[in-house]
This record gives structure tokens, sequence and C-alpha cells, in this order.
């Protein structure tokens, strides 16, 4: 765990002055642009939440949003796979695009839209059902499998991914609220995972946990950045530093910052990010 | 002014000690005790008035449970009844003859009052059952019948046998008398001392003396009370009271016109009074031979009282002894049946319209304020308006459970709907976000998850609106919903029907001795109905309960 809290050599970023996301994604793996936000405003009735957000998010990494209480991270984070749609008196603006695509295009249905897009929320939210209801739930109202021998597999396979299968196997069928609360985030990351999403959105996913459940949900992040693309809200800053390659800072429903997470916490260009990361505001 | 003193804030040193602070503390206490006394007393007032209540109804019900019958031979002479139509035999003669058979000494004469021991169904028991088993024509059968209604309460020993003889203003009456000291004993008799003005336009010197004596004993008890309008009075004077002014005036014609003392003899329960007795008769209900007959079937050991099973298993009828519930139970049970398809749909679509898809505006505000509203509206105004449109603009039957059902739903549906929404409202917010989060639509969300959950919140309410239903009169007294249901086999949604809480009504205005325990008795029946419900809706909560 600690050694990867050590920060990566500042001096190896390359380029540090240039911010924008084609030479981000130029180092190590080839990453490629996954949703790109642009110009993106937000009210709540009369209250403006988000004021032109650009960002642009890349597969297979984590991207985290860091940020003051109230700062927008987590409706922004919400824009993603729209689910402010069913807040009353929500009102968005701007371009959000998944794979060149606009989401908020009329032809494009949000229902499929959350199923390509996972979400996991800061409180573990199992359904009051069994561990393999919970995860076959997905599959089953998206239709994806076709037999009874193919959900098992998925459901398997969903809660092997969320490296929960081993300690709950023998008890499928008992109620997903009987686990400990790191054992439901998990579950609740095998539920969001179960329909295969391209995108999976975390909000604050560890703040109602324990040390050593945060450590294996970030192992699982790590290891689930392999095959999707995850964008993680957190109040930690270690976590954001742990998990993420690239950093994103919010500050009054502005989009501060965007850089490397190294960048972001060792060298970062704004004033403001800097007294946040260093703990004077916040 | 110049005194004044600038307070510090170290300067507010408190002692804790002081008899003040004490003080202080001691007041905050008693307050504290004082606030829990009168929860107390109110809780146990609630409780003590909610005991006399249920020990009211239990202790005046309680005789209704039982029935006194008497069991009649009878023999079913196949001379009376024709074996290929029994239903119309000659009861009437059998029955007679059965309890002429069983009770000795009866005459042509008192047949009458004591046939009236039975209840005047009697013959038509007998015929229900020989058309429910024909086999027994020719034969001698022993059938249970129940005595009429005032021997039932007699047996049960809810009226006495004998009742006081006097009234209370009556014995007011003698006490006055005896306080003036007119109350005498002669000749082994208890005897009014009057002063009577012999009026020689009223009697003849005779002899032998004729003349009003009656008259002149009244007027003269009449002088003593005067404030007295009531000719009860005059049964204080045995009946032969007045020969004593004849008596003294063949012994000396000289009073004629004069004002003499008389010792009247006053009637037996007088006399018993005088004494210090309390004086007692039979009950006027009872006829002398019907008591002497009743005892001789007691000691017979002929007369039970078992478990009355026809109170529940019997509709209406004019004989107490023969009423049952059974059409009530019917009547309410199809009006619930049609309530409940009525109002369970239509209050939970309104109430998740209302919670989930409704755009928050001034229609939907309104309709909410409306709904919440409805729920305080008497009942009874309901009823006009089932009267006013189901009756009167669609022409629905009168009395109809169908007509019944549909007023209490009209009732009920405010109930479902705002116990609905709280349901629904009290499904956690995070539950709708997963289900929404792996892409459930906002209809699977809703038939997935938050119903499930809300149900037993649903139900409750439902139950709880339904059993308010059960007991609901106003509204089906409007529709007359209160029929006189003698047979249950012809209830239906559209046929006429009553229902527990009128038939409660109906009975309760029965003037017959008997309907006054069958009234707490349908009460009990109305209550553990409802009981039942709670319990239902009890159970229906701890077995849909899920945490999360």
């Amino acid at each position: 765990m600690e050694a990867k809290v050590a920060p990566q050599p500042a001096v190896q970023t390359p380029a540090p002055p240039v911010p924008k996301a084609k030479e981000g994604a130029s180092p190590a793996e080839q990453r490629e642009l996954k949703m790109k936000t642009s110009n993106v405003n937000l009210w709540y009735g009369e209250k403006q939440a988000l004021f032109d957000v650009d960002l642009e998010i890349f597969d297979r990494s984590v991207t985290a949003l860091i940020g003051p209480s109230g700062c927008g991270k987590s409706t922004f984070l919400r824009c993603l796979d729209r689910m402010n749609d069913v807040i009353d008196g929500c009102r968005v603006t701007g371009d959000i695009r998944l794979d060149g695509q606009d989401i908020y295009a009329p032809n494009v249905d949000p229902v499929q839209l959350r199923a390509r897009v996972g979400m996991v929320f800061q409180k573990p939210n199992p359904f009051p059902k069994s561990i393999f209801e919970n995860v076959a739930y997905g599959p089953r109202i998206h239709g994806l499998c076709s037999t009874k021998a193919e959900l098992e597999e998925v459901v398997v396979g969903s809660l092997t991914r969320a490296g929960l299968f081993e300690e709950v196997k023998d008890r499928l069928h008992e109620p997903g609220t009987g686990l400990s609360g790191g054992q439901q985030q998990r579950l609740c990351i095998a539920r969001a995972i179960s329909v295969n999403p391209e995108v999976l959105l975390m909000d604050e996913p560890c703040s109602a946990l324990d040390p050593i459940a945060t450590a294996r949900i970030e192992d699982l992040m790590e290891e689930l950045k392999e095959q999707l693309c995850i964008v993680i809200v957190t109040h930690s800053m270690q976590q954001a530093a742990r998990v993420s390659q690239r950093t994103a800072f919010f500050h009054l429903g502005k989009l501060i910052e965007v850089d490397q997470t190294s960048t972001i916490f060792t060298n970062p260009k704004e004033q403001r990010t800097q007294d946040y990361i260093t703990g004077r505001f916040g | 002014m110049s005194d004044a003193k600038v307070i510090k804030p170290e300067s507010l040193t408190i002692d804790w000690q002081s008899d003040k602070t004490n003080r202080r503390v001691r007041r905050r206490y008693a307050a504290n005790r004082r606030l829990q006394a009168y929860g107390i007393i109110a809780i146990v007032l609630a409780i003590g008035l909610l005991g006399v209540l249920v020990t009211s109804i239990v202790s005046t019900g309680a005789p209704a449970f039982v029935q006194t019958k008497v069991d009649l031979q009878l023999d079913i002479d196949s001379a009376k009844v024709d074996p290929q139509d029994p239903a119309s035999g000659n009861y009437r003669t059998i029955f007679r003859d059965a309890v002429a058979n069983t009770v000795p000494g009866v005459t042509s004469k008192n047949q009458r009052s004591i046939t009236k021991i039975f209840s005047s169904d009697a013959p038509y028991i007998v015929r229900d059952y020989v058309v429910s088993h024909p086999d027994v024509i020719g034969k001698t059968v022993t059938l249970a019948i129940p005595v009429s209604d005032p021997f039932d309460q007699l047996y049960k020993g809810v009226i006495p046998l004998k009742v006081d003889a006097l009234s209370w203003s009556e014995a007011r009456w003698f006490e006055r008398l005896k306080n003036r000291a007119v109350v005498v004993e002669q000749d082994g008799r208890t005897g009014l001392k009057l002063d009577v003005y012999i009026d020689p336009a009223k009697v003849e010197a005779g002899p032998p003396p004729s003349g009003e004596f009656a008259a002149l004993a009244q007027d003269s008890l009449q002088a003593y009370l005067p404030n007295v309008r009531d000719s009860s009075l005059f049964k204080m004077l045995a009946d032969d009271a007045p020969e004593a002014i004849a008596k003294r005036i063949a012994a000396d014609s000289g009073v004629i016109g004069k004002t003499v003392q008389i010792v009247f003899p006053v009637s037996a329960p007088y006399a018993e009074l005088a004494k210090g007795e309390t004086p007692k008769v039979l009950n006027p209900r009872y006829s002398p031979d019907q008591i002497e007959a009743f005892d001789t079937l007691k000691e017979r050991g002929l007369v039970r009282s078992p478990f009355n099973w026809e109170l529940f298993f019997r509709a209406d009828s004019r004989f107490p002894e023969r009423a049952g519930l059974a059409g009530a139970i019917a009547g309410s049970f199809y009006a619930l049946l049609v309530c409940f398809l009525l109002s369970f749909p239509i209050g939970i679509a309104a109430a998740v319209y209302l919670e989930e898809f409704a755009p928050k505006n001034r229609i939907t505000d309104l309709i909410e304020v409306n709904i919440n509203n409805l729920a305080a509206v008497p009942s009874v105004v309901f009823g006009l308006l089932g009267l006013a449109v189901f009756l009167g603009y669609f022409g629905l039957p009168r009395s109809a459970p169908l007509v019944g059902g549909m007023v209490l739903s009209l009732m009920t549906l405010p109930t479902i709907i705002i116990a609905t929404r709280a349901a629904l409202k009290a499904v956690p917010p995070s539950i709708r976000e997963a289900a929404l989060g792996v892409g459930a639509s906002k209809h699977q969300v809703m038939m997935h998850h938050v119903l499930p959950l809300a149900l037993p919140g649903i139900l409750t309410g439902t139950i709880i609106g339904m059993a308010q239903a059960l007991g609901e009169t106003a509204p089906l007294l409007l529709i007359g919903m209160n029929a006189f249901i003698p047979s249950v086999e012809n209830v239906g949604l559209l046929e006429p029907a009553t229902s527990l809480p009128t038939q409660i009504y109906s009975w309760a205005d029965s003037p017959e001795r008997g309907f006054v325990s069958r009234t707490s008795a349908a009460i009990l029946v109305l209550l553990g109905f409802l009981v039942l419900m709670n319990v239902i809706a009890v159970a229906l909560r701890h077995m849909f309960e899920r945490k999360w």
C-alpha cells in the first residue's frame, strides 16, 4: 500500500507546462480518450452548481475528482451517467460525449447509457435481496443472459472480479444486507460491473469504510482499471494520489486544474490547488 | 445610575451549593415529575375508560352467547306430515301436542300462554328439521327448541322472576303517611286512621248503609296527600277498605254529615312495607301457570343453555332468540370485498403517480391538499354523495353491498393514498439510485424495488382503512344497507343486505330485552373482526419487513 502512496518523482513527468489532454495521455501506456465534457453548466433551480467544466477522461485509467465539500464534483460525476435527470429542477447545458457521442442527445436512452456507465455510491446500497439476486439484477433487466447457467456464470464472474466470490461463495442466497460494510461495497461494485460497463463512476466509495476495507477497494480499482475507465470522487487526497493517474481539482463549481496526479500533488500550477492540497482550506 | 455595576463574566461566580440554586434544581426535578405524572394519569384514565367500556360490553353481551333451549319430544305423526311433501305438514299441532305431553296440566284454557314459553318460531324449527331429515316421519325425535325471549332472559337471570311491588314514589307516599302517625295496627292488620267527612249527599243510612264508600275513602286519603295527582295512590287501600265506612254508619248513623276517624286496612304490599319488608310480586311478563310449567321443565332436566351457534350461522329475525349475525357478516364481507377491489388498486396507482411521476406544480399541490382533506370529511357526507350519485344518478339498486362497497371505498381511498405515499417516501433513496445506477427504468425501479419495499406500509394502511370501513355505519344507513335479512341464502352483490354496524344499529333500536344482549354480542363480534384485521396487518408488516 505504502509503495503506491509514494509519489512518482515529479522530475520524470514530461513537459509539465503542457496542460492539455493529448500530451497527458502520451506517457507510458497509450490511453484513448473515453469521455469528454465541454462547457458543462448545471443549475439546481436558480442556483448554478457547475460552471463551464471541460474535462477529458481516458480509458483504462483512474481519474480522481477532488475538492472541498459542495464544490460540485459529485454533481459533475452524476452528469456523466445522467443520474441528475431524476432530480427535479436540475438543468444541464454543454456537451458531454462518450466515445464521441453526445449522451444528452435526444436519441440516447438514459437507461441504456447507465448500463454502459455504471455507478457505485458513497454508502453501500445493496438491494434487500440475496447476494446472487443483487448481482443478477442488472444482466436480467438488460436481457444479457438467456440461460440460467449463463446468468450464474456472469454472477460468479462479477463477484470474482470484485474480489468477493471467495468470501460469499457458500452464502450466495443469503441477503446482501447481511454482509459487512466493505463486503457490501464490493457487492455493489460487482453489481455495477455485472452489465460490463465501459465506465465506472465511484462517488466516494470508501468514505463509509474502515482502512482495511478501503485498501481492498483500492486494490480492486487497480485491477479493474486494466479493463475499464474509472472516475472516482474522493475526499482523501492520499487515496487520489494512490489510485489515480489523473486528478481534477474542483472548487466552487469550477474545474480549477486537471493534470497527471503526480503533477497535481507535487507541482500544481494553480495557487488554489496548492492551498487545498497542503490543507490550507477545504 | 451611578450605582450601576458592569457585570463581567468572571464576576458571575455561581455558588452551586447556595439555597437559590438548590431551589432551582428542586423545582426542575418537580417539573419533570409533574410532567411524568400527567402522562401517567392520562394513560391510567384512558385504560380505565377502555376497561369500563369493554367490561360493560362483555358483561352485557355474554348472555347472548348461550341460548336457553328445551329438549322437546316430538311425535312426527305421519298422519300430520305427508312424507311426499314434508314442508307443508301440520307442525303447529305436532308442536302443541309435544308441549301438552311434556308439561302436565295443560288445558285448552292455558295452552296459549304455556306455548308462549317457547319461541314463536318453534313449528318452523320442527318443519325445517323434518324437511332436512325426512326419515324421521312416523318416529319420535327430541329437538332442542329455543324458549321465547322472556324465558331465555329469566333462565339467564337477566330478568328477575319477582319485581318490587311498589314503586319508589309509592313507598314515599306511605312514608309520609307514616310520619304523620296515620299508620296504625288494628285487629292484626295494618290500617290508615283517616279523618273522613261522611258526606250526606253520598251515603244512605240504610239499613243496610249504602253509598259511594269507595269514593269517600279515596277522597279522605287524597286529603292527606293533596299534591299527589296519581290514581295509583288509591291502590294503597285494601279492597275491603270502603266497608269500614259502612260498618261505622251501621254502628252509628249519627256520623252522617260529620267528620269521623275511621281505620282503613291497607293493601297487602303496603302491609308488608309497614312491617319493614320489601314487597315483591311476580314479574308481570309471566303468568303463574307459565312459571309453574317452566319450573316443571327445569325439574325434569329438559332446560339447557348450550352455546349459541345460531348467533353466527343464522340471519336476522324478529324474535331475538332466533336472530343471528350471518346476514350482517355476509353483507359486510361483500361490501368490504368491493371496497378493497376498488380502493386498493386505485389508491396505489394514485399514490404512485403523485409520489413518483407527477410534476410538482400547483395542480398536484391542490390534489394533494384535497386528498388530505378528504380523509377528514365526515363519513355521512360520503353516504349522501353515494345516495345522490350511485343511487340517484346511476340508478344502482338500493341497499346493495355493491353500492355500500363503493361508498366505503370513497372513504377508504384517501387513507390508502396517504399511507401508500408515506410508505413510498420511506423507501430510502439509495435503493432507487442503486437500481437506476445499474440501468433500471423508472418502471422497473418502481415494480422491482420501491413497491415491494413499500408493501408492508401499504398493506398496513390498507387494512387499517378496511377496518375503518368495516365499522362505518352512517354512509351505509344513507344508502339503505340496513335491510331486514331473515335468510343468508340470497345475499349477493346486488341483493339488499345489511352489515355488522347497521345490524347493531337496528338491534339497538329493538324493544325486546333479548336484543340488548345481542347488540352487545354483535359489538363484540365486530370488535373481534377489527382485532383480527389489525393482527393481520401487524403480521403482514412483520412478514414483509426488510432491513436495509
